[in-house]
This record gives C-alpha cells, structure tokens and sequence, in this order.
C-alpha cells in the first residue's frame, strides 16, 4: 500500500529515509511543533518550493531539458489566483477561475514554446526560454492595471482561509484553530498530493521514455519514441506542477508580485535547489528545497555572527566574504561542485554509499 | 539513387565561389529606410539612427567572443554576462582614480583617460577569462547540460564576488568630459560619444574580419567552426586555438562592458546578466556561431530598439523578441546558419 503512494519509487537508503520522513513529519506538525509567524512561513514555502522543484526536476532532471522561463509558469499561477481574487471578490469560484484560467494559459505557453523550439537542441530552448521568461517580466510589471506592476497585488481570501476566521474557540493543543492553520494545511495537502502525483509520472512507462530521451536521444527515437512529443509533454506537464505551485504560493502569501514569483534570481534558486538536493531523483526536491529555504532563512543570521566577529578583528576583506547579503556566493560554490562531484546531488551521495 | 555527381574540377581552373548570401545584409539598410516615413523627421530619424548604430556595435563587441566560442567548441557560455560587468566595474575603478584627466573637456585628455580603462578592463576580463576556462568549463567539454548549469554557476559566484569587491550598489560612471554633449549635423544632435562608440566599433569589427578573413589564425579558426575534426587530423591543436578565443572573446566582452558603463552612464552588478538576454538574441538571431550574422543581428536589435523606443516605448521592451521570432519563421536556423549544425 505505501510503496503504491510511492509509486514503487523507495528511496532506496537508509540515511535518505530517515531524512524524507524528519522533513515530511516536521512539515506536517509545523504549526504545532514551532511557534510564531516565520517559522510557519518558512514551512509554507518549503512546502511550496517542493512542488515546484519537483516540477523543474521532471524537466531537467529526466528529461534533460534546461528552460530558464520555469518561474514563468510559476509566476502565471500565483498571478492567475491574485488578480481573479482581487478582480472577483473573495470567494470560492474566484480562486477556481484562477487556478483554471491561469493552467490552461501555462499549458498553452509552454506547448507552443515547445513546439517552436524543442526540435532544435538542448542549448538553443535554454537561450530561448531565457529571452521569453525575461520579457515576460517586463510584460507583467508593465500591465500594471492589470497585474498592480513592481507593487504587486494584495487580495483577500474566503473567509474560511483569513486569520480572523475561527473553527472553535478552544485552542487544540495550544495552537488557536483559525484560518491561517487551515490554509497552512490546504497547502501542505495540496503539496503532498501534487508531489505523489509525480512521483507517479517519473515511474509511470512514460518517465521511463523520458529518461530514455536524457540518456540517449538518438536512440530512443530509433526504438520508435517521437522524442518531440515526448519532449513537448513534458515540458507542458511541468509547466502545469509549476503553476499550481504557484496558485499554492499566491494563496498563502496573500499577495503577489514580480519579485515573490518571477524574477530570475527564483529561477537561480530553484536551479540550485534542484542540483544541490540531486537531479532525477525526485527526492531530491525535496531535500534541497528544505536545506536551501532553511539555509535562506537562517543560515544569514549565523553568517552576521560570523562576519561581525572578524569585522571586529580587523579583517574587513574576510568580513565581506561571509557577510550575509552575500550567503548565494557560497550556494554557488557548492552548487558548481556538486556539478563536478556529485551531479546526483545529496540523494545521488547517499543512495551509492 | 541518381542524385547528381559532383562537378569535377580541372587543374588550371580556380575553386569555385563560396555563394555569398547577400539577403541578410539588406535587412539593416531596409529597417533604416522603413522607419525614416514612420517617424517623419529626418533629423530625428538621423540621431535615432546613430544612436541604434552605437547600441549595436557595443552589442557586437560584447556578442561576438561568445558565438565564436560557441561556433568553435560547441560551448555556450551562460556566465559570460560577468565579465561585462566586470569590465564595467574596473572601468569606473580606472577612470575613477584619473579623475583630473576625466574632467578636462579635451578629447585628447578624455581618450587618453579612457584608453587605459579599456586596456586594464580587457586585459583582467581576459585572465578571469582564462582562469574561467580552465577552472570551470574544461572539466566538462561535450557534456552540454553540465555547460549550462556550470557556467550559470559560474556567473552567480562571479556576480557575487563583484558585490563582495564593489558593494551591491549602483556606481555612476559618467562620461569623461569632451564626450558629453552633441554635435549638430545639420539639424540633426548627435550625441559625441555615441560616434565614439560607433568609431570603436567598425575597428573591433574591422580588426575581427582581418584576422578572420586574412590571417593564418583566423583560416584556423574559420576552418574549426566549419569542421573541427578535420582541422585536429590536420595536427593543429584546436584545444590552444579554442583557449586563445575564449580570452579573446573575454577580454572583447570587458571591453564592451566598459563602453556599454559609459552607454548607460552607470554600473551595476546586475548589468551582466541584463545584457546577456540581449546577446543571446542577438546571436539567435545571427545564427549560432556565425560573426556575420552576429554582426548584422546586433545592428538590428540596436536600430530596432532605439526606433521602437521613440515610436512606441511600451512596445520597445518587446521589439527584440518580436525580432527574433520574425526571423527564425524565416530562418529557423538564423541569419546564416553555420553549416555543420
């Protein structure tokens, strides 16, 4: 029963398991475990980031396609559900009509960008993607009747899913039963069903063709696979996961804008993510949207005590090397040494030893 | 199968003719002639024009290491955004010191101020370059996945080591002097240093087509775009020619970010990877690997810009992209697609 959840994809390590169920059962018990706003924000985003990683794994990872424009389709999403939300009210249909509209725009997108250029090769769809998703950032912040521009767009939810809203008035194990919790857990749900979702993908025959095409292009055409169509579906299939991600993200934020879900130095985490957590394996999402978000969000302060304690001792070069404004200096480093030693990642390391 | 032979060539008779495709080389000239009825007033269109001539040649220089690296050894540098930043920044740090020379209004102080810039921009663009090339893209050679996502490593760890040295901020790189203000041609203001930009750009490209087109080095190196294998069974080591336009291709790019500080009158650490949109358009556009093309690609998207920034602005920020997908349903390959790929 739980390896048909899994779709019969174990992770295949012990170190690995134990890893997967600390971060599922921590996600799953943040809002009692940790106290406060911004640990169940940092949750959230995890949660979050897990779907959308995944989703970027499915295309770099397996198929082998690198695309630039990946916070694109993530931006479509929460952009979809933040402007349905403030155009029609706070209501149910609003958030329905959002989430549809803005999945059959990102399947749309990414079918003709597919098509238009998924036929040449594997760098040719990276410099395309870039140009596309960059104008598309301008695009975005220029409607700005439409989309708020750089200010973004603040919108109510339905009442069950605002703070102020209450299931009961005594508090269950200490923690008030209102509506932040709930859509914490509309998040961490949707986030779990989309992940399995794609772990089935990965391990469904159409994966395997997938990862027939990373292999070895030429010959999975020769055994009869129509690497285009195979190429094209996946990349609309990831460009769905990305954009309900970003329907996921819109709804817990409250608010969007063009630096909370398009701008490039997303697309540069995600990419980091994805490469430092262990391409092609799905797990890997999963660790490294956790690791990274963590490291984001409490790795600087470490790098302040660090950075004031040599400022103090006069070395103000070494100082501005661990200062943490510049913490993506060293996710950089490591990410350029996972490429070389360990391209599978954290996952990859730990399934081999 | 009857598929005709080959003509055979006699001795005494010369080889024929490499056809040249002289259609490309209309398109600036016509996009020039299309715009002159839109916006109506020649002096106008003359300073607009000017002005897209300048952004182009700056874009040329910038573009054109990189599709020679690409067309050579198949590699496509993601992070080649930072050394534009990066000579941008050493320029202000050069021009910086030189204040005095900077603030005269004479040309002759201004260029001779502005010179050392470009040579120090260029020469550490070009050993960060080499450096680049050994530490970071040799280990993977051929694998073109691992490019990608190595060198946009490699430009996250370079944008970020540019912070740690300069600040995160926006520094002002003003224009020395004697390169303020317009000239007037007859109606027509033309501002100086976009001649400058225009003046140093045909001796890049003149420079580059030289050694192209009329040294041994270059007969190697348009023989290696052509053919690699064939060259390497020749007993040249494609490998050192390879290094040999990676720095070239770097040091060009530092030059470029110099003259692209000077175009926009300030730098920021973000600059590079702005830029490389535009490059990577460019040379789309030109086709993967081709100088000419690149040559011809960045003239459009500099002449477009400028006509379509003064016609329609909001239009402007998406001309390029239009651009490109206009010539690729005309040529799916770009301008002049190399011919091995």
């Amino acid at each position: 029963m739980l390896m048909r959840l899994f779709s019969g994809d174990a992770p295949r390590s012990r170190v690995l398991t134990v890893l997967l169920v600390v971060t599922a059962l921590g996600l799953a018990l943040a809002p009692f475990i940790l106290q406060g706003a911004k640990p169940l924000n940092v949750a959230a985003k995890i949660c979050v980031f897990i779907v959308l990683v995944a989703s970027f794994d499915l295309l770099l990872g397996y198929t082998g396609i690198v695309s630039f424009a990946h916070t694109m389709f993530f931006g479509i999403g929460a952009y979809g559900v933040a402007i349905a939300l403030t155009r029609m009210g706070p209501n149910w249909g609003a958030l329905a009509a959002g989430i549809a509209g803005s999945l059959a725009l990102s399947l749309l997108l990414s079918l003709l960008i597919g098509l238009f250029s998924l036929r040449v090769r594997a760098i040719f769809y990276a410099m395309i993607t870039l140009a596309v998703a960059s104008a598309f950032q301008t695009l975005a912040s220029q409607l700005s009747d439409f989309t708020g521009g750089e200010d973004g767009l603040n919108f109510k939810l339905p009442e069950v899913l605002t703070p102020g809203f209450s299931l009961s008035e005594t508090p269950f194990l200490g923690v008030s039963l209102d509506g932040k919790l709930i859509s914490y857990y509309l998040v961490f749900v949707a986030s779990v069903v989309l992940f399995l979702l794609m772990l089935r993908v990965v391990n469904s025959p159409f994966g395997r063709v997938l990862q027939a095409i990373r292999e070895n292009d030429f010959r999975a055409e020769a055994l009869g696979y129509r690497t285009v169509v195979y190429r094209t579906l996946s990349n609309v299939l990831s460009a769905g996961f990305a954009t309900l991600a970003g329907t996921l993200l819109a709804l817990w934020l409250r608010y969007n804008g063009p630096d909370t879900s398009l701008s490039f130095e997303i697309m540069i985490d995600i990419l980091l993510m994805v490469v430092i957590g262990g391409m092609g394996t799905m797990y890997g999402a999963v660790l490294g949207a956790a690791l990274f978000i963590v490291a984001q969000n409490y790795l600087q302060d470490l790098m302040r005590l660090g950075s004031e304690a040599l400022a103090g001792a006069g070395a103000t070069a070494l100082a501005n090397l661990i200062h943490p404004d510049r913490w993506l200096l060293w996710l950089g480093v490591l990410f350029i040494l996972s490429v070389y030693y360990f391209p599978t990642g954290i996952v990859g390391r730990l399934r081999k030893s | 199968m009857s598929t005709p032979a080959p003509p055979i060539l006699l001795a005494n008779e010369a080889l024929p003719k490499a056809h040249l495709d002289r259609l490309p080389l209309l398109l600036a000239p016509a996009l020039a002639l299309l715009a002159l009825p839109l916006i109506g007033s020649f002096p106008t269109w003359v300073t607009l024009t000017v002005a897209g001539l300048a952004m182009g040649m700056i874009i040329f220089i910038i573009a054109s290491g990189l599709t020679l690296v690409f067309g050579l050894m198949d590699i496509l540098n993601f992070g080649h955004g930072v050394f534009i930043a990066l000579g941008a920044f050493l320029a202000t740090a050069v021009l910086g010191s030189m204040a005095d020379w900077t603030a005269s209004t004479s040309l002759l102080v201004n260029l001779l101020a502005v010179l050392p810039a470009m040579i120090v921009a260029m020469g550490v663009a070009g050993a960060v370059g080499y450096a680049f090339e050994r530490l970071i893209i040799r280990p993977v050679y051929g694998q073109h996945l691992k490019q990608i996502l190595i060198t946009m490593g490699g430009m996250i760890v370079g944008e970020e080591l540019i912070k740690v040295i300069w600040g995160p901020q926006q520094i002002p790189l003003p224009l020395p002097g004697g390169f303020k203000g317009a000239l007037l041609l007859g109606e027509a203001a033309v501002e100086k240093y976009r001649l400058v930009a225009v003046v140093i750009g045909l001796l890049v490209f003149a420079a580059m087509f030289w050694v192209l087109a009329r040294t041994k080095l270059g007969l190697l190196i348009r023989a290696g775009v052509q053919d690699r294998e064939m060259v390497e069974s020749l007993g040249y080591r494609i490998e050192r020619l390879f290094i040999g336009v990676f720095v070239a291709g770097s040091a060009l790019a530092g030059l470029g970010g110099v003259m692209w500080g000077l175009y926009q009158q300030n730098v920021t650490p973000q600059m590079g990877a702005q830029v490389n949109v535009l490059i990577f358009i460019v040379i789309i556009i030109g086709g993967l690997g081709s100088t000419g093309g690149c040559f011809i690609g960045a003239l459009l998207v500099g002449l477009l810009a400028n006509y379509t920034g003064f016609l329609a602005p909001k239009v402007a920020l998406f001309s390029n992209i239009g651009l490109m997908v206009l010539i690729l349903l005309w040529r799916p390959q770009g301008l002049y697609p190399v011919a091995k790929r």
